[in-house]
């Protein structure tokens, strides 16, 4: 009979080793269980000499691991002694195929060799560790591999890289990078774009492809693999090729399957979920099942390491251990009304504020850590209209006031107790509509706008009602007028949300609909089609409504309103809100203003086209160009006017020299139309794409509504690759360089600008410091009086910063035509 | 119409004008009522005076205290171009103020000669003066003009792309040659190393590249015969030739723009200097020498 371990570890990331080095220390019987032949396969894998970061710096290490922020190698090393020198029982290239059984007596079946049999088991294989496989005939064969490490360890093979993105791409570059290696390289990519790699990776992907370096082979599948062969599907037949090495990079997926077959559940079927978790990691469906580290929903190392220590303690039985984050709760609730203990609080906004209700405690530490509970006076303003704000705020305790006028700060609608507010701002994304006072004393937690979307996909309840509230808010918000939500129950009642794809019309011209749209969150574009082709009139931002006319004049459409990005808007029936609109004469002279209004601006356009049709249709392009270009979601762009711009580089000298030494814009990218020049700089999108997966929540909005990197980047590069306008460059900044003074009168340093890399070679050398990648984004300047470098440093007045609804307005008619 | 927020805070234009339109012509309006107010008071003076206003009048001391503070500080645009500070201000309301006055220096200057000139270090200085100006001229020309033909010949194509353009034609040049003999190896090394691509100040400024090693290496190729194995090899490389051909071109006439972009600041810089030297001979000998 084999050994039955008290407790088996799955995986060997900084989660695994870190608690199989604390089971080894504690003397429990332990087995780590790695399915490759190293420790950490993750990080092993990082390319060569990569600087891995230790954030967050507030968090205390609590580990028989140590970790501190260096170079790839170093940690490997440092954590290969630490594991040999704390006797873990290591069992490497096992890979786990089921588990089965129950605590107590769990079985872990491998793939090869005999299953072992653990009392408990913590799983903690990450999220990074399973690669999609070559699903082909001969996938299998030893010469295909999932990474590469060095790719000057090849010569003179025929290499097959398989996957079109940014890991498929740089693997392929990095094996002609050498011509003296003599590879013959061949790209395989399923598609015929490669739409999730970065744009330089496939520029230089296809200029190495047309000067004869590398093969590339697109729309094109493996349909055998044999030893030295490869053959491939291609749209004009199938064709097998000479292959000695096969290095497949189709991506990766987290093994939820595998996880969900031990019968570990998770919160949700959303792709992002995590299993759900007792305080002490417990799988809450298999007791005995311990889930750590990313796999849990936790991507920093320092995190992973810490849980695999308290989870042991745990396993051991030590039910009095204080978390590692609890001096960190502490202070963050320290100064707070009530004298209560961490898990008090916890408890408390737990149950108070409605969207909390469905988190697990261990959950609420997590989201309590990335939150602030704050109390307020009565008569405190919480945010202020206008102010640039995404977060959500839920009401522990007490109520606040809403000032709906801006012109009467009197007239104000009450939210009550565990309500939430600010959730307009989370979904549009764009300023605060209102100011928000505490009624009387209160308890508020506000939620910054990823940990609220984590909770949102973690918890359905959270999202329903998140989604209920703010679309009755939005309603009361955009028509105000003295509604309350007892007038538009039956409105909100037929209410549907929905999604549009960009270009989807949700109103066509001549359409004999009548409903009326509200957009909550994207923005939309209105045409009108004038003289047989459709022309821009207006620009909707999220926050606004469309599709008045129709509805209240029961006339067919006349103008089709289309989406200028990815959007979403709630479809209100016209029926109910006509019986609204005769409840409400207020209400109804309101909308007839505007509608006026908006009626003004259209019949404008039509009668400037008859007498200035080059000047509607120079402006109906020029809106259709930089829609195109995206600016439907920017909140703040930088454009270049050619007319005037001498390409003297001064506003890239500038944003160099206010912000490191490097320069975040680069004016002669990017694209051009009718004089204005669209260069690849940060536009601060209403929903950056950047901020979708930063591990250590490092990208945020700042007071002006620029989007930020804070000190926290850790380097992955993540919105680097997430950002579809690369705008984002991994760099280090430069040493300091010697002042304007002294290089105007002595000639001394590089001058005004960012300086050239053999400068920064030969200076960072002297400087002999080790200092890593970080992302690096425009971040308009923040914090600086005069505003953005770029546009003040301009001497012809050629850059100008400007918002898309502004910038998109009819104004620009009047000054062609006029 | 909407429902977000005014766009408060800072920088964010809806409309813009360039530098010489700045803020409505203001500092146009300001040199001219400057010049219009010192004509008439010279003339008014003129009267007045015993003989005619020189630079040794009251006159001719506010008039000249008054150029020389502006030559002062028109030449401080240097610095200020460079001292990137994070308080508020505004290059192009600098560089507009700086057209306009400098522009109005030759009329205030002109007034403070009393029309006396001569073979001497005041004169002298005067003329630097009036040369700093006409290159100036000339650099408002060009940058009112310029702007349009550099993006147009550019269009989206950034300098960075140009050079790897043309590194990326001599590698597929190299390539494609390997079959051909010494001779035809010999044409198209020629093409790959000797072609340059700006050369001499004069030449970049004047865009013709008569002894391009490009060219001549495509007036060549263009002579081998095309019989045998070769034929199509030759073929290739002229292709690859004239595409070198274009894009050279392309890159030197961006060259060109930006050149003459750029030409009138090796006069209007040095000038400046010279006329600082020249205005502190001036000040010294017309106070030491009374």
């Amino acid at each position: 009979m084999a050994e039955v371990y008290k407790v088996a570890i799955i995986g060997s990331g900084p989660a695994g080793l870190s608690a199989a080095a604390h089971a080894a220390r504690l003397g429990l019987s332990h087995i780590l269980i790695e399915k490759t032949d190293h420790l950490s396969d993750t990080i092993y894998r990082y390319q060569k000499g990569k600087h891995v970061m230790a954030t967050p710096s507030v968090l205390v290490l609590r580990s028989d691991c140590d970790f501190d922020a260096g170079k790839r190698e170093k940690i490997l090393d440092q954590w290969n002694q630490d594991v040999a020198a704390a006797g873990v029982n290591v069992k490497f290239n096992a890979d786990v195929k089921a588990i089965t059984g129950d605590k107590g007596a769990f079985v872990i079946e491998l793939k090869t060799g005999d299953p072992v049999q653990a009392e408990n088991i913590i799983l903690a294989v990450g999220t990074q560790g399973n690669p999609n496989l070559m699903r082909c005939e001969g996938g299998d064969l030893p010469h295909v591999q999932y990474q590469l490490d060095d790719p000057g360890e090849y010569t003179d093979e025929h290499i097959f890289v398989i996957g079109g993105g940014d890991a498929g791409i740089e693997n392929a570059m990095g094996l002609i990078a050498d011509a003296g290696q003599n590879n013959t390289v061949t790209l395989l990519n399923r598609g015929a774009d490669f739409p999730t790699a970065k744009k330089p990776n496939v520029d230089g992907l296809l200029a190495a492809r047309d000067a004869g370096r590398i093969g590339v082979l697109t729309e094109s599948n493996t349909a055998l693999v044999e030893p030295g062969w490869i053959t491939v599907e291609t749209p004009q037949g199938s064709t097998r090729y000479k292959c000695d090495r096969i290095i497949a990079r189709m991506g990766a997926a987290p093994p939820r399957a595998f996880v969900e077959a031990a019968g570990v559940a998770f919160a949700s079927p959303d792709r992002t979920a995590f299993p759900t978790l007792t305080p002490t990691f417990e799988s809450t469906t298999k007791p005995g099942i311990y889930v750590i580290g990313a796999l849990a929903g936790y991507p920093l190392i320092k995190h992973c390491m810490n849980q695999g220590y308290d989870v042991v303690e745990y396993i051991n039985g030590n039910t009095s251990l204080e978390a590692a984050d609890e001096p960190l709760l502490k202070d963050k609730l320290r100064g707070l009304p009530g004298n209560k203990s961490v898990a008090e609080w916890l408890e408390f906004l737990r149950s108070h504020v409605e969207i909390l209700n469905g988190l697990s405690p261990l959950q609420m530490r997590e989201f309590l850590l990335d939150s602030e509970v704050r109390a307020y006076k009565a008569g405190d303003p919480i945010f202020v209209r206008n102010e640039q704000g995404s977060s959500l705020f839920g009401i522990a305790s007490g109520s606040v006031k809403v000032e709906v006028d801006p012109s009467n700060p009197n007239v104000t609608v009450p939210i009550g107790e565990s309500s939430i507010f600010g959730e307009v701002g989370l979904i549009s994304g764009r300023r605060r509509g209102a100011t928000i006072r505490a009624a009387d004393a209160c308890i508020c937690v506000e939620i910054p706008r990823m940990a609220a979307l984590k909770l949102m996909s973690q918890v359905p309840e959270a999202r329903e009602t998140v989604n209920r509230i703010t679309t009755e808010r939005q309603v009361l918000q955009i028509f105000k007028s003295g509604l309350t939500p007892a007038d538009i129950k039956d409105v909100l009642a037929g209410a549907e949300v929905k999604d549009v794809k960009p270009g989807e019309a949700i109103i066509t011209e001549g359409d004999l609909s009548d409903d009326l749209f509200i957009i909550r969150s994207g923005s939309m574009i209105v045409e009108k089609t004038l003289g047989g082709k459709p022309m821009f009139m207006s620009y909707v931002p999220a926050g606004s409504y469309s599709g008045e006319m129709a509805m209240i004049e029961r006339s067919p459409r006349s103008t089709t309103v289309k989406a200028a990005i990815r959007s979403t808007v709630v479809k209100l029936p016209a029926g109910p809100f006509r019986e609204l609109l005769k409840r409400k004469p207020e209400l109804d002279k309101r909308m007839r203003d505007e509608m006026k209004a908006r009626r003004e601006i259209n019949a404008f356009v039509e009668s400037q086209q008859d007498k200035f049709a080059g000047a509607v249709d120079m402006y109906s392009s020029v809106a259709n160009f930089l829609i195109k270009q995206g600016i439907g979601e920017a909140t703040d762009v930088l454009l270049i006017d050619e007319s005037l711009c001498v390409g003297c580089d001064n506003c890239e000298k500038a944003c160099a020299d206010s912000h490191d030494g490097l320069s975040r814009l680069n004016r002669e990218a990017g694209t051009t139309f009718a004089n204005i020049h669209v260069p690849t700089s940060c536009r601060h999108c209403e929903h950056p794409h950047c901020m979708s997966d930063c591990p250590p929540n490092a990208i945020r909005r700042g007071p002006d509504g620029e989007v930020f990197i804070s000190d926290a980047c850790i380097g992955c590069g993540n919105c680097q690759r997430a950002c579809p306008y690369g705008v984002i460059q991994m760099d280090k900044p430069p040493p300091p360089k010697p002042s304007l003074l002294k290089w105007m009168l002595f000639g001394m340093g590089p001058g005004p600008g960012q300086p050239d890399y053999a400068w920064r070679k030969k200076a960072a050398a002297k400087q002999n410091s080790e200092s890593p990648k970080l992302a690096i984004k425009c971040d308009m300047c923040s914090g600086k009086s005069g505003g953005p470098a770029c546009v003040r440093a301009c001497p012809t007045g050629a850059a100008i910063r400007v918002s898309p609804d502004a910038f998109l307005s009819v104004a620009r008619i009047e000054r062609s035509a006029g | 119409m909407t429902q977000t927020g005014v766009q408060s805070g800072r920088v964010r234009q809806r409309t813009h004008e360039g530098f010489l339109r700045h803020k409505g012509f203001r500092w146009a309006i300001v040199a001219t009522g400057l010049c219009v107010a010192a004509i008439g008071v010279y003339f008014f003076a003129a009267q007045s005076l015993m003989e005619a206003p020189s630079g040794g009048s009251w006159l001719g001391y506010i008039l000249g205290t008054v150029s020389a503070g502006l030559i002062v500080w028109l030449a401080c645009l240097g610095v200020r171009k460079r001292a990137v500070s994070d308080g508020h201000y505004s290059l192009k309301a600098w560089v507009s103020a700086h057209v306009y006055l400098g522009l109005s220096l030759t009329v205030l200057a002109t007034l403070h000669t009393g029309f006396q000139f001569g073979w001497n270090v005041h004169t002298l200085a005067y003329a630097l003066m009036m040369l700093v100006i006409a290159s100036g001229g000339f650099g408002i020309w060009a940058y009112t003009v310029m702007p349009h033909r550099l993006s147009a010949n550019r269009g989206e194509i950034t300098r960075r792309q140009m050079l790897d353009t043309l590194e990326s034609l001599d590698g597929q040049l190299q390539e494609a040659a390997q079959p051909l003999d010494r001779a035809g190896a010999a044409i198209v090394r020629h093409s790959v190393q000797d072609t340059q691509i700006g050369g001499a100040f004069w030449q970049r400024l004047s865009g013709s590249y008569s002894n391009c090693a490009n060219k001549q290496s495509l007036d060549q190729i263009r002579t081998l015969s095309r019989t045998g194995a070769s034929g199509e090899v030759l073929v290739k490389i002229e292709e690859l030739m004239q595409q070198k051909a274009d894009a050279l071109a392309l890159a030197r006439r961006q060259m060109r723009i930006t050149g003459l972009l750029e030409v009138w600041l090796f006069v209007h810089i040095p000038a400046t200097f010279a006329l600082l030297a020249a205005l502190i001979a001036h000040i010294v000998s017309v106070f030491a020498y009374w």
